[in-house]
């Protein structure tokens, strides 16, 4: 007899550790090829109310770390990711059905995405901030700085840059992050969340919920520790009405038609302007 | 204090020729709104009526939107930037030809002292559409693309506190990166604007890229639905701010917001006591305290408290509040019966939940609506008038002993716009400006502006920036936002 599989249970990812869904509840993912391949956890209302008091305590420290550590610590999220660069293909090809060529892109792609983002935590107050020539004796500066805790709902395909794409940015600009998984293809967010754990990222700065989107879509628009999202993952209809219960407490939501650019970033900042008087 | 009184020295109404009544500015020409209907902007010191305004309802809406699209596809966005440019330079120019005039007309419609709307408001309009009026050409350095484009129609709705200063900021940005407008200032501060469509007719603008509306809070609501509006810049309350981004939540349409304020005035031990205390001061009676960014919550470290309280009564005293016309005065008028009746109202309640209440000794005219500089101590964090914005000249004072409380209590709001500090020591300033979320932190000075400066706020102050290289941002399409 052969040998059997030890599979991997599919768990949420909150506050640093793997719970199970507090509801009790999983849903059926099956391969491109029909088959069962997880029951990942179908996260409640309660479970995303988790999450972001996780991603709030967290993002003083993170926000608050210098840029250059914030960068290392996203520089190490691909070195981590390299080396497991085998199971997130395999989990690809699984899941999207093509061949494992094309899912060894895809997984580089990530890789690089991360390298990309990395680079850009420590020059942000260099394209988007200025010195401020005012009409009189003032020392006048603006800088960007994180925004909060942000929501983030990944887009489903390709199922691991839906991810990385739109997290990245996130928690370079030095926001905590709750990522809403693509409900048919969660298995790469949360194996991403295995590598995040292990690559000194401080627990909560991102925390991965799988399930429905629409179950948890208008949660997390209604939520008022949350400042922001990115609709990724939604659909029109449900950005809509997103951002109607969103309007409660002016979240800043948006959605982005270029992959890699630094306003993904800079869009969840806000730029905060210091006057001085200069005198004696 | 009979060593320091001022004789009074009037400035005249003579040069404002304020028409009996005015249309709506629609395609370059003055217009009557379709359905005829009319109301009054009154002089808020004095309650006599100065002009009967047009009343613009869905219908004239929708020409003037028609007029904006119009001049916006055949005229402005072929209009080479280096000539748009050049519109904003002339209506700069013309703003400060006719300085004066805008000051006394800006001050009777708003109850405002001249001494503010001659030295802050005018000057300011007019430097904000200088320094637009140069970006026109230069968009492409913003760092906002190659190819930055214009987002297309944009309606605008402005408050009455700073009137013509609030119609800059809007108006000045928007024609410079090539958007044309449709403005509806507030309902009871309607007359500089419509001086300004003047202006615009002086200037040569094409007709259509300035339209300028009056009405109220419905003439609003009709242009922020209005289907061809692509962008809507409002300047306003929280509770109207959250419903414009309610009534676009399904639509193309982007928004900048610029909200309330609840701001935090953080004077710490070793801040320069008598300079802290003009701060103060200027913090929130400048204006009348119809400021959105007015430091309302004054938090004084406790050690210092006394000495503070003692000086800031002793200022207060000299607060001149009377006849707006007048140069001497420093405290004008309400702006409205309504806006009076809301700061009684909230001043009441922290009467009722047992703050204490102290204000100079002033006699105010019987005419018009008025208001002393009044502060309120002993007051505490859930207390309405240290959570609520006030709009008027009401200070609530609390204390806090650590650096780190003081912080805690200038965050404990839902706003974020601006914040205040006052500190001798550079590095504790540039701590406290870190921790602080708003988006204007004045340090050792407050309630400074400039059109270089970007101004917004945090969390429920608003969407986006106003003024600098930022402000400009939501006015340009973007290409990596989706939907926009």
């Amino acid at each position: 007899m052969s040998r059997i599989d030890v599979n991997k249970t599919y768990k949420l990812f909150i506050g640093g550790a793997f719970p199970r869904s507090e509801s009790g509840r999983v849903y059926e993912i099956k391969g491109a090829n029909k088959k069962f391949i997880a029951n990942p956890a179908q996260a409640s209302r309660k479970d995303l109310r988790d999450a972001v008091v996780a991603a709030k305590s967290a993002v003083s420290g993170w926000a608050n770390a210098t840029a250059f550590n914030r960068g290392q610590i996203l520089y190490r999220i691909a070195e981590i990711m390299q080396g497991r660069s085998e199971q997130f293909a395999d989990e690809i090809c699984l899941l999207e059905g093509v061949s494992n060529k094309v899912a060894k892109l895809q997984v580089d792609e990530a890789i690089d995405t991360w390298v990309w983002y990395s680079g850009w935590c420590d020059k942000l107050f260099s394209i988007s901030g200025s010195q401020n020539q005012v009409s009189g004796p003032f020392y006048n500066f603006t800088t960007p700085e994180a925004l909060g805790v942000v929501a983030v709902f990944a887009e489903s395909k390709p199922s691991l840059i839906g991810v990385v794409r739109t997290l990245a940015p996130v928690i370079a600009a030095g926001n905590s992050a709750v990522v809403i998984a693509s409900e048919s293809y969660p298995l790469s967010a949360i194996t991403l969340g295995e590598v995040l754990a292990t690559s000194d990222l401080p627990a909560g700065v991102v925390n991965i919920l799988t399930g429905k989107s629409s179950e948890l879509a208008p949660w997390v628009g209604s939520h008022m520790e949350i400042d922001g999202v990115d609709v990724a993952g939604l659909s029109k209809k449900q950005e809509e009405e997103l951002k109607l219960v969103g309007a409660d407490n002016l979240k800043r939501i948006h959605r982005f038609a270029t992959a890699n650019n630094p306003e993904r970033i800079l869009s969840f900042m806000e730029h905060k302007t210091i006057w001085h008087p200069i005198g004696i | 204090m009979s060593n320091f009184e001022y004789a009074s020295a009037p400035e005249s109404k003579a040069i404002a020729n304020i028409s009996d009544s005015y249309g709506l500015f629609i395609g370059g020409k003055f217009v009557d709104p379709r359905k005829g209907k009319s109301f009054e902007t009154i002089n808020p010191a004095t309650e006599e009526v100065l002009s009967k305004i047009g009343y613009a309802d869905k219908l004239d809406i929708d020409l003037a939107v028609k007029s904006a699209r119009s001049a916006f596809t055949k005229v402005w966005s072929k209009t080479p930037a280096k000539e748009r440019g050049k519109y904003l330079y002339r209506i700069a120019r013309i703003l400060q030809e006719r300085a004066r005039e805008f000051a006394v007309v800006e001050t009777l419609d708003n109850g405002k002292p001249i001494r503010e709307s001659r030295d802050t408001d005018i000057p300011l309009a007019a430097a904000h559409f200088f320094y637009h009026a140069g970006w026109a050409d230069k968009l492409e350095y913003a760092g906002f693309g190659n190819k930055p484009k214009p987002v297309g129609v944009v309606g605008q709705i402005i408050p009455w506190n700073f009137p013509l200063l609030m119609l800059a900021w809007k108006i000045a940005p928007a024609l410079a990166a090539g958007n044309t407008v449709v403005l509806k200032p507030a309902e009871t501060t309607p007359l500089t604007a419509l001086l300004f469509a003047q202006v615009c007719q002086q200037a040569g603008l094409p007709d259509g890229v300035v339209n300028i509306v009056t009405g109220d809070g419905i003439t609003g609501a009709a242009l922020v639905n209005h289907p061809d509006i692509n962008k809507i810049a409002f300047t306003g309350s929280t509770e109207v701010g959250k419903a414009i981004a309610r009534s676009i939540s399904a639509t193309n349409k982007s928004a900048t917001l610029e909200l309330g304020g609840k701001a935090a005035n953080l004077i710490f031990e070793d801040a320069a006591i008598d300079e802290a205390v003009e701060g103060i001061v200027n913090g929130i009676f400048f204006n009348q305290g119809h400021v959105c960014c007015a430091g309302s919550r004054l938090l004084v470290q406790e050690n210092v408290a006394d000495e503070i309280l003692e000086k800031l009564k002793a200022r207060m005293s000299l607060i001149r509040i009377g006849d707006p016309m007048d140069k001497n005065t420093d405290l004008g008028a309400i702006n409205s019966k309504e806006q009076l009746k809301r700061i009684h109202e909230i001043s009441k309640s922290g009467d009722a939940e047992g703050a204490n209440r102290w204000s100079p000794e002033c006699k105010l005219p019987s005419k018009g609506y008025w208001y002393p500089p009044t502060i309120f101590t002993g007051v505490s964090q859930s207390h309405r008038i240290a959570r609520e914005e006030i709009f008027g000249p009401v200070l609530s004072v609390l204390t806090f002993r650590t650096p780190a409380e003081g912080i805690e209590k200038a965050n404990n709001t839902m706003y974020g716009l601006s914040a205040g500090i006052w500190s001798d020591k550079g590095a504790k300033v540039l701590w406290a400006a870190k921790q602080l979320k708003a988006g204007v932190i004045w340090s050792n000075t407050f309630n400074k502006f400039d059109p270089a400066s970007p101004f917004g706020g945090y969390k429920e102050s608003g969407w986006g920036r106003e003024g600098g290289r930022h402000g400009l941002s939501g006015y340009l399409k973007s290409d990596v936002k989706a939907s926009k």
